[in-house]
């Protein structure tokens, strides 16, 4: 045996360097951005945010390119799959990564905290994202999902001053090591039932039959427990108010967003990839997940007195209703496109609304030294254009026409309405109820802000700085274009990764 | 220009107002007096084009949508963006694009605190744009789109603008509409799945539940979806507990709005989208939306005979007279529900206009408890008269629009639609005959004591009651003007609706088992739920017993 594996030279795979072009433009950034600290140090740091902005911008012109090209394309034995899917998600996680970095500018220098190793850090899990969009093997799952987790714990305690931020950091680590174990026990599992580790022969083993299905079984709910921790899904979700309150807030917002989004695009290679066939297992999973997600969450959300933690309750809530379309996905083929469009969509609106709702929080919290709710009264008096942008934002969450956020809930009911199931119907019917809490708390949010007397805060004269205007812009701009022309993000989410596994 | 018009009136019609807003927003807040001017300007171009639509519109087509647009929106969910107008539409985008410039021209001087003229005028030029929009969409998710898209002004309007306790009252109507429409959203899309629709286009849905035969316990639940959606809108009892509130807290231009407008809505809903589409599980909920109708006018005009508060005595009178308006649409007949849109019509002129006085007399006396107030023929005669003249009107006297809203709605539960127990609705229209006396008696007494007499103490020296001036005028006298010229003439409603309705509603409801054959009937292919087997076998047992 092992003189056969010193035998066997190591022979390269055949790489199209096209179709990992965006993977490797985003890491020569992340590997100039560190080399130039090494180098420069203190000279080269006012150029760091820019560089990395630029970086990530730049990683868009080879997907552009794989984008009018069209072909799908598969590397590594079906691990590396660069399809359509993949190719709408990236742009997602790019532009929200772009948004991030426009965020983090000023919040990092005005902190005095480490700047290069943030954006070498914030380009290293932005890098595991854009990888996680193309895996379709349990072991390119694992390894996106850790270069995305891992350099993130490190930037949760970014804020090194602070204990509430260690305590973040360390928390967040934990959990999610804890999180990737159980994953990790159940593609063990998966792996050990099935013989290989690519979706799509998942897929076939299951189709035949010849592996066991309570292990099977098995292996799936881990899998799905841990990205439910990944998606910051009720029962574990725990760790989300603690780590958003503790993070530095740009961190937060990426969290919240991309972190959030990276779960689900693995979620989604894993259910329509890999585990399609066996929807009677993850179908009731989803349901409950879902249901409790946006009940729990939104009830929670009601009594917080935190902005942070309130868009983090508001945050679990919102993967409630996301992940509701795959309860019925199973249905049949077509309603499971839809689940997927559904759910990229969702995804794509929710980034723009949600980055959205924290430029605005970390804006006034510049004016206002705080994040408590009631330092936001009367914002309306002295941020009038801040306001009317937070009022976008949260009524875009809550599902109000003509703001992104309707359209993003109407594909979820619309699946939920299709698939033509009791369960289905149910779940709308809680989803709908839900879809009135959720504005309770978003309403008072902005009632405080346009009809409060101002509570009387400090305000310090900072000027908004032109990285978080622009960072505004971009998300008032698409939130409302999503909203009135949703034909703009359907057209790109109309995906499908059934056809693929078949 | 009639191409022109055919092409892009509506258009125009929908979103200049979001055009004008969008000009206001660029410019600085304190420009106070540029902002009026353009908000008028757009106002008046409104109703400028509203008024162009009338003139070309083919008023011996009622029953065809004019004007139509078809063009493709969000192709992905089969979804487009259709607006059309009607006989039943048209009346109801009249009255918005005329209320909307006399709410600018009334606020013109008097701007409730927190002042603000901007972002005022720009929340009801929005609102404009959402309310003419769902009263011509004419596809499923384009009108839920306008629908929602008035929630947000409206919220705003009274969180900001609004009375002592607008917090409250501000959510409390935001969030009883939205947990309605949310649930009509689930009931539309399910129709949709399950018709198998290719769009969302009201009559392509129409067609398909016909064609697919849609389950009969589908279309009941369905039905409910739509009704709480409409329902809470409209407001109907038990759901109506958000109107007092928001009215009373609301400024005075957003009562008038949402009393003139935004209930209409609700009511539209159920005229254009729940019962045209699903008549068979209309038959059925008939008798219990009559019901609640029935409730609810008596329950209002009880509660209104309670209040000691003018501007809430107004709000519960809306509940009583949206009731009549419901009762009328519950017969399900031609003759009912051309009622309920005169109804609708009357009761957003006369309601509007008794909430700007109510705004105006609180503006003078700096309160609406009604004993408090008194002698207003004394110091202020115009709004004295005027404020009669409106009680009068709402209260139904012949000669005046009321009169047409309530007194044929009564009429049409005498005989309802085929399908509809007979008995049940004659008790109906008794209950709602004794609704109108109950009207008489809170509005008389509300006069009697807001307007006869001798001013009390507290104001009887007070300066700052005077008469009527001249913006109040200007803002008034187009309302009770049509007030009066709907009275006496009220077949200006009529004349538009009743072709519209007509065709609105399946033969099945409307045929006359009386006048026709065995095999004429038999001919409709009626399911039973209309009970023309029944009525037909009667018929027959009657003719051979004699």
């Amino acid at each position: 045996m092992t003189s056969n594996l010193v035998i066997v030279a190591f022979e390269r795979p055949a790489i199209d360097w096209h179709a990992v072009a965006p993977e490797i433009v985003l890491l020569s950034v992340g590997v100039l951005v560190t080399l130039l600290d090494i180098l420069f140090l203190e000279k080269a740091r006012p150029y760091m945010a820019a560089l990395s902005g630029l970086g990530i911008l730049a990683t868009a012109i080879p997907l552009l390119t794989l984008g009018i090209d069209g072909n799908d394309r598969i590397l590594f034995d079906g691990a590396y799959v660069v399809d359509d899917f993949s190719l709408v998600l990236k742009a997602v996680f790019l532009l929200a990564g772009y948004v991030v970095v426009l965020l983090s500018t000023n919040y990092i220098v005005d902190g005095d905290y480490w700047e290069s190793e943030y954006y070498g850090l914030l380009l290293a899990s932005l890098m595991g994202m854009v990888m996680m969009a193309s895996s379709r093997d349990l072991i390119s799952v694992f390894v996106a999902l850790e270069l995305l987790s891992i350099p993130a714990y490190l930037m949760v305690a970014w804020r090194k001053r602070d204990p509430k931020s260690n305590e973040a950091g360390l928390k967040y680590y934990l959990m999610g090591v804890f999180a990737s174990a159980v994953m990790l026990y159940g593609m063990s599992l998966l792996f050990g039932v099935s013989g290989t580790t690519v979706l799509s022969g998942i897929a076939d083993s299951i189709q035949s039959g010849n592996a066991s299905s309570s292990v099977m079984t098995l292996g799936i709910v881990f899998v799905v427990a841990g990205f439910a921790f990944k998606v910051s899904a009720v029962p574990f979700h725990t760790w989300a108010p603690d780590v958003y309150e503790g993070a530095p807030t740009p961190v937060t917002a990426f969290l919240s967003v991309s972190s959030k989004t990276a779960g689900f695009v693995a979620l989604l290679a894993l259910i329509f990839v890999g585990f399609y066939e066996l929807s009677n297992v993850w179908e009731p999973l989803i349901w409950v997940l879902s249901a409790l997600s946006m009940t729990v969450g939104n009830l929670i959300a009601l009594r917080q007195k935190n902005i942070v933690r309130l868009m983090a309750y508001s945050g679990v809530a919102q993967t409630g209703f996301m992940i509701a379309p795959l309860a019925v996905a199973g249905h049949s083929l077509t309603t499971g496109d839809q689940a997927l469009s559904a759910v990229i969509t969702y995804l794509a609106i929710y980034a723009a609304m949600n980055l959205g709702a924290f430029a605005v929080i970390i804006t006034l919290a510049r004016r206002t030294g705080t994040a408590e709710i009631d330092s936001f009264a009367g914002a309306f008096h002295f941020a009038p254009g801040l306001t009317v942008a937070m009022t976008i934002f949260l009524f875009s969450l809550a599902g109000i026409p003509p703001l992104g956020g309707w359209f993003a809930k109407f594909e979820v009911f619309r699946v939920l309405a299709t698939a033509g199931e009791t369960w289905g119907y149910l779940l709308a019917v809680v989803a709908a109820i839900n879809s009135v809490i959720a504005l309770f708390y978003y309403a008072s949010i902005a009632r405080k802000m346009w009809a409060d007397e101002s509570a009387g805060v400090d305000l310090n004269q900072v000027d908004i700085t032109p990285s978080l205007v622009s960072a505004l812009g971009i998300c008032v701009i698409v939130t409302l274009l999503f909203g009135i022309f949703p034909q703009l993000v359907a057209r790109f989410t109309e995906v499908s990764l059934l056809a693929l596994g078949a | 220009m009639e191409n022109l018009l055919d092409s892009w009136g509506l258009t125009v019609i929908t979103f200049s107002p979001l055009l004008g807003a969008l000009v206001m927003f660029l410019l600085p807040k304190e420009k106070e007096q540029e902002h009026k001017v353009i908000a008028l300007v757009t106002s008046i171009w409104v109703a400028f084009v509203g008024l162009i639509l009338l003139i070309w519109f083919d008023l011996d087509a009622t029953d065809r949508l004019q004007y139509v647009v078809d063009k493709s929106w969000i192709e992905a969910i089969h979804s487009r963006y259709v607006v059309g107008l009607d006989g039943i539409s048209l009346p109801l985008v009249l009255l918005t694009v005329l209320i909307v410039p006399l709410c600018i021209v009334y606020s013109w001087n008097h701007f409730p605190e927190p002042k603000n003229p901007k972002t005022f005028l720009i929340l009801i030029l929005v609102l404009e744009t959402g309310m003419i929009g769902t009263f011509v969409a004419q596809d499923m998710v384009l009108f839920f789109v306008f629908f929602e898209v008035v929630l947000l002004p409206m919220f705003f309007m009274i969180a900001v603008w609004g009375g002592p306790n607008r917090r409250y009252a501000s959510l409390k109507f935001f969030l009883y509409t939205l947990f309605g429409s949310a649930l009509m959203l689930v009931s539309f899309l399910s129709l949709f799945f399950l018709t198998g629709a290719e769009s969302f286009v009201f009559t392509e849905i129409a067609d398909n539940v016909v064609a697919n035969a849609v389950s009969r316990t589908a279309q009941l639940w369905i039905f409910g979806g739509m009704f709480l959606g409409f329902g809470i809108k409209v407001p109907m009892f038990p759901f109506h507990t958000w109107l007092p509130d928001a009215h009373t807290e609301a400024p005075t231009v957003g009562s008038v709005i949402l009393a003139a407008v935004l209930l209409k809505l609700g009511t539209y809903g159920f005229v254009r989208i729940a019962i045209p589409l699903l008549p068979e599980a209309a038959v059925e909920w008939a008798p219990w939306i009559g019901l609640l109708a029935v409730i609810g006018i008596i329950y209002g005009a009880f509660c209104c005979l309670a209040q000691t508060d003018m501007k809430r005595l107004i709000a519960f009178s809306s509940v009583a007279h949206m009731g009549f308006v419901m009762l009328g649409i519950s017969t399900l007949t031609d003759f009912g529900i051309n009622a309920a849109i005169m109804g609708m019509v009357a009761h957003g002129l006369i309601t509007g206009m008794l909430f700007f006085l109510a705004g105006s007399m609180k503006e003078r006396y700096h309160t609406l408890e009604i004993k408090r107030l008194g002698g207003l023929l004394v110091q202020a005669p115009k709004m004295g008269w005027i404020l009669g003249f409106c009680a009068m009107a709402s209260l139904g006297l012949p000669g005046l629009a009321g009169f047409w809203g309530e007194f044929p709605a009564i009429l049409s539960a005498y005989n309802p639609a085929n399908g509809l127990p007979v008995e049940t609705f004659r008790t109906f229209m008794v209950v709602a005959a004794l609704g109108t006396v109950l009207a008489a008696g809170y509005l008389l007494w509300l006069l009697q004591r807001a307007a006869f007499g001798t001013p009390k103490d507290e104001f009887a020296e007070d300066p700052n009651i005077h008469d009527t001036t001249k913006t109040e005028w200007i803002a008034w006298a187009p309302l009770l003007a049509l007030i009066l010229a709907l009275g006496i003439y009220p077949n200006l409603v009529f004349r538009t609706t009743d072709g519209a309705v007509d065709a609105s509603l399946t033969p099945c409801l409307t045929i006359d088992v009386n006048k026709l054959s065995h095999e004429e009937i038999k001919s409709a292919h009626c399911p039973e739920v209309y009970g023309l087997e029944d009525h037909d076998s009667d018929h027959h047992a009657a003719s051979k017993g004699s």
